[in-house]
């Protein structure tokens, strides 16, 4: 093996350009976001001004708009998710129409998500400015309840697949001794899957959740475009990720764009963190079945 | 045999580069206005197929027009508001504003049955105040004697990128509302106190199309290519003026224009002046020699500026532009002759 | 004998099951309604001149996506190139050397750049290649993008080297065969059906990112060859004329639509026959 140090050390170095490749990222973002760091501090992330006439950033309203649009997103996806995910890892295993629905399933993650606001603002915006009219609330069709039913359609996917996997994780002889002690498939999957699932289960929403934060294209499309904190689910907004992609090639002021790279920084961690936690709890759930 | 493919894909790519970089001067880049973009994109092509010279144009906004070409990242930027002295300053080296076209924003609306709607500048002004909220308030109404008007709630839509579109409107409405001036202010981008968002002239334009009662305000052409309704504006001699050719000219009509044409001409005291029309520049670094460029690139970029200046005035009427009138076009020649590279004449080498 | 409370138990079960196909199947509504809507829309632009010429200026009918079709292509071509030889490299690396220290923040890293964003790689792009060369460009694009399909490719060569049994390596080299060419002769080669599917669905990701696109390809009227220079692509293209007011831009962008999103389910699809294929088995 040592006949061959080449071959190695650039194994070695492709591992190491990977550390630095993060390194850099981390410095270029928090480089770029030092200005509006100065001038704003921590204000960045309870201020709701968002005024570039007077050179004013705080990026609270786009916080707000970013949480909200997600964990609506998320309460809209989780049903579908865990029923896909019951009948795909349950009751279905193995079977044709597993293999079908599964399919389906995960055909939509591969959609472009240009796509999905496309047709969101042609199908989606129509029919939502329809429903608000009839709930007498201003009609505008885009917003954050609008974004939030095309971001839950994006990430059913994400959320399903997990889930499956920790479904069918759940040993066999706990599901076998529930069945002869007389309970029926309903009571085994309420007392003995979901609990025994449940981190599993966690850890999907939490995928799906970093996902959401970060999803841009189809959310810039819908979400009205408001620099205001959303009063109600059905007012337009902005989130962090649509904010950058509006304003990023066409903040004039230097402090602007930094304030921009800032919510960036901001949105970089909070997927990040999610993620970790997320895949922690996976790799603890996936040892503890084995182990 | 993957080995094989893969050693031609990095051949074909490296052809490429070094092929493309030997013609890579027939290329312009550009950024900014979307208020001209209908009039440069045609210009463009026909410039295109005239001298096979290919100005790569992307409607992003006048203020990314300006970020862009203050970060050195584009040929030239395009604005239909100017830079202030302040931006100016902070510039890498000295910029110079050359007129184009003239245009006009429209305020444009979506309401049932089309009306014609007369407006007066205060109720614009609190339209996009957020002061007035219905359409038939009583307000709107006196203007309008006999048009029925829905009781519903006003959707307001504004720029969501930085716009010149948005610093003529803003200019305007500070100049006819102290509450405008005093609580908004001016400039490309704005901290809007009502509304939704859109991205472009584009997107404004197609999110008013989609939202009944809605109102906002476009560069003319986008309201009429599409026909939209269009707000007849009262303006300075107290006249409701329609947005037209003759009537943006007769605002242009100013008595002086600065040396460095950085003006306004909003809310115009010209009889027959549409109080919304605004010039259109194209925004360049007077040394072109900057950042490795070569004089060829330079000298590309002057010719095209002048053949955007005269013969390319011939498309402006028929998208409903203004052309340059002569006391302006004076002007964007002098502008356009004191480019120079590092010390050097660019025009001396011919002009189209 | 069964009782009341028993039938009811059961009849429970069943409305239970019963509700989950139903919940299940009206999840994959919206994609039956996304791909007619889009087949619908997009199919009466399809025409040879469609994929052949460029777009015409607003409001003017006819054109084509050639330029968005060209700069997709090539984005596709640049961001291989830079992903696919450090992609592999490094899972092979992680795949090699599985435990360690250097190895965890390895693995870490590759983690963290997978659920980060892709409108903050565009910026991260952005303040790399576009402020330092000066000027958008298809280069800097195929930057974003690789930094997209790196993880992507190192997961999945990661996962399927980790699958083949070390007893293949140890004969390999106990034949005297040196490190490198049993990496390359026999590892690879098992392993290869899942490093193309990693593969393919990197370029069907990235083919349809927008995001940092903005910020690095910029967009292009014309057709660009010259990695320094600005170029096109379907989603920017997309993108740009669905939010417009021009009718013939809907049209455009409905067919680049459809255009896409045939490229990119057909290479799902592919990725899909090659796992079942050519699966990984020992």
């Amino acid at each position: 093996m040592k006949s061959e140090p080449t071959f190695k050390g650039i194994l070695y170095l492709s591992a190491a350009s990977t550390i630095f490749l993060l390194a850099g990222l981390f410095f270029t973002l928090l480089r770029h976001s030092l200005p509006s760091l100065k001038a704003f501090g921590f204000g960045m992330f309870y201020r709701s001004v968002w005024n570039p006439v007077s050179g004013d950033f705080g990026a609270f309203p786009f916080i707000v708009g970013t949480l909200f649009t997600a964990f609506l997103a998320l309460a809209f996806c989780t049903p579908f998710a865990l029923a896909i995910s019951l009948l795909l890892g349950e009751y279905w295993r193995g079977t044709t129409w597993s293999g079908i629905l599964q399919t389906l399933i995960e055909v939509p993650a591969g959609i472009p998500s240009v796509i999905y606001g496309f047709w969101g603002l042609f199908l989606v915006v129509p029919l939502i400015r329809s429903l608000e009219s009839k709930l007498h609330v201003a009609p505008y069709g885009v917003g954050i309840f609008t974004a939030s039913v095309i971001l839950s359609i994006m990430i059913i996917p994400y959320a399903a697949s997990l889930m499956i996997e920790t479904i069918k994780l759940v040993p066999y002889d706990l599901k076998e001794a529930a069945y002869s002690l007389g309970a029926t498939r309903v009571e085994v999957i309420r007392n003995v899957v979901l609990p025994y699932a449940r981190s599993g289960v966690f850890a999907g929403i939490l995928l799906a959740l970093g996902r959401a934060l970060g999803e841009t294209m189809a959310v810039t499309m819908v979400i009205g475009n408001s620099n205001f904190i959303p009063k109600s689910i059905f007012a337009p907004a902005n989130t962090m990720a649509s904010i950058i992609a509006n304003e990023f090639t066409e903040a004039s002021d230097p402090l602007h764009l930094s304030s921009l790279i800032e919510v960036g920084v901001l949105l970089f961690f909070l997927t990040m963190v999610i993620n970790m936690i997320g895949k922690a709890i996976i790799r603890r759930t996936v040892s503890g079945a084995y182990g | 045999m993957k080995k094989l493919v893969l050693l031609g894909l990095v051949l074909s790519f490296l052809l490429s580069f070094v092929s493309s970089a030997k013609a890579g001067d027939s290329e312009l880049v550009g950024a900014g206005a979307t208020f001209p973009y209908p009039l440069y994109s045609k210009m463009f092509e026909v410039y295109h197929e005239k001298y096979g010279v290919s100005v790569n144009y992307q409607s992003i906004g006048s203020g990314g027009g300006q970020r862009q070409l203050l970060s050195r990242t584009v040929d030239f930027g395009a604005s239909d508001g100017f830079m202030n002295n302040d931006q100016l300053a902070k510039a890498p080296a000295k910029i110079v504003h050359i007129p184009m076209v003239l245009g006009a924003d429209v305020v444009s609306y979506n309401l049932p049955g089309r009306p014609e709607l007369r407006f007066t500048p205060d109720v614009i002004a609190d339209i996009f105040l957020g002061r007035i909220t219905q359409w038939d308030d009583a307000r709107i109404k006196a203007n309008n004697p006999g048009v029925s008007l829905p009781s519903d709630s006003i959707v307001v839509v504004h720029r969501s990128d930085g716009s010149g579109t948005t610093h003529i409107f803003t200019d305007y409405l500070c100049k006819v509302s102290h509450q405008w001036a005093s609580r908004v202010g001016e400039g490309v981008s704005v901290s809007w106190p009502v509304g939704l968002g859109a991205k472009g002239n584009e997107g404004v334009a197609g999110l008013i199309q989609q939202t009944p009662n809605s109102i906002g305000y476009v560069e003319l052409i986008y309201a009429a290519k599409n026909h939209m309704s269009i707000g007849v504006i009262k303006n300075k001699s107290g006249k409701f003026i329609h947005p037209s050719i003759s009537s943006i000219a007769a605002a242009a009509n100013i008595p002086q224009i600065p040396e460095d044409t950085r003006v306004f001409i909003t809310d115009s005291s010209a009889p027959g002046g549409y109080p919304l029309s605004g010039f259109t520049w194209i925004l360049v670094y007077q040394d072109q020699n900057y950042g490795g460029r070569s004089e060829e690139r330079a000298q590309q970029l002057v010719k095209l500026l002048w053949w955007m200046a005269h013969q390319g005035q011939q498309y402006a009427a028929s998208l409903d532009y203004v052309q340059l009138p002569q006391k302006a076009l004076t002007k964007t020649e002098k502008i356009i002759e004191s480019i120079h590279y590092g010390g050097k004449r660019l025009l001396a080498e011919g002009k189209y | 004998m069964v009782d009341n409370g028993v039938s009811f138990r059961i009849f429970k079960d069943n409305l239970f099951k019963w509700s989950l196909v139903l919940v299940s199947f009206l999840a994959t509504v919206p994609l039956f309604l996304i791909l007619f809507y889009v087949a619908k829309n997009g199919i009466s632009s399809f025409s040879w001149t469609f994929i052949t010429h460029l777009p015409k200026p607003p409001g003017e009918a006819g054109g084509g996506i050639l330029n968005g079709i060209v700069g997709t292509l090539l984005l596709i071509g640049w961001s291989s190139l830079l992903s696919i030889p450090l992609g592999i490299t490094l899972g092979l690396y992680l795949s090699e050397f599985r435990e360690g220290f250097f190895s965890y923040w390895v693995r870490l890293c590759i983690d963290v750049l997978q659920g980060t964003p892709s409108v903050v790689i565009g910026i991260v792009a952005y303040a790399w290649i576009v402020i330092t060369m000066g000027g958008f460009s298809l280069f800097s694009g195929g930057v974003a993008l690789s930094l997209i399909m790196v993880p992507m490719i190192v997961k999945a060569t990661e996962e399927t080297l980790k699958l083949i049994p070390s007893a293949l390596k140890e004969a390999s080299l106990a034949l005297g065969v040196s490190y490198s060419k049993t990496i390359f002769k026999v590892i690879i080669p098992s392993g290869l059906s899942g490093i193309v599917t990693g593969i393919l669905l990197g370029v069907a990701r990235v083919a349809g990112e927008t995001a940092p696109l903005l910020f690095t390809a910029f967009g292009n009227p014309f057709v660009n060859w010259n990695p320094l220079k600005p170029v096109s692509a379907l989603p920017i293209l997309i993108f740009n004329y669905a939010s417009s007011p021009f009718p013939e831009w809907h049209q455009l962008a409905w067919g680049a639509s459809l255009f896409l999103v045939t490229i990119v389910l057909l290479l799902n699809a592919v990725s899909r026959v090659v796992i079942r294929k050519w699966k990984v088995q020992f």
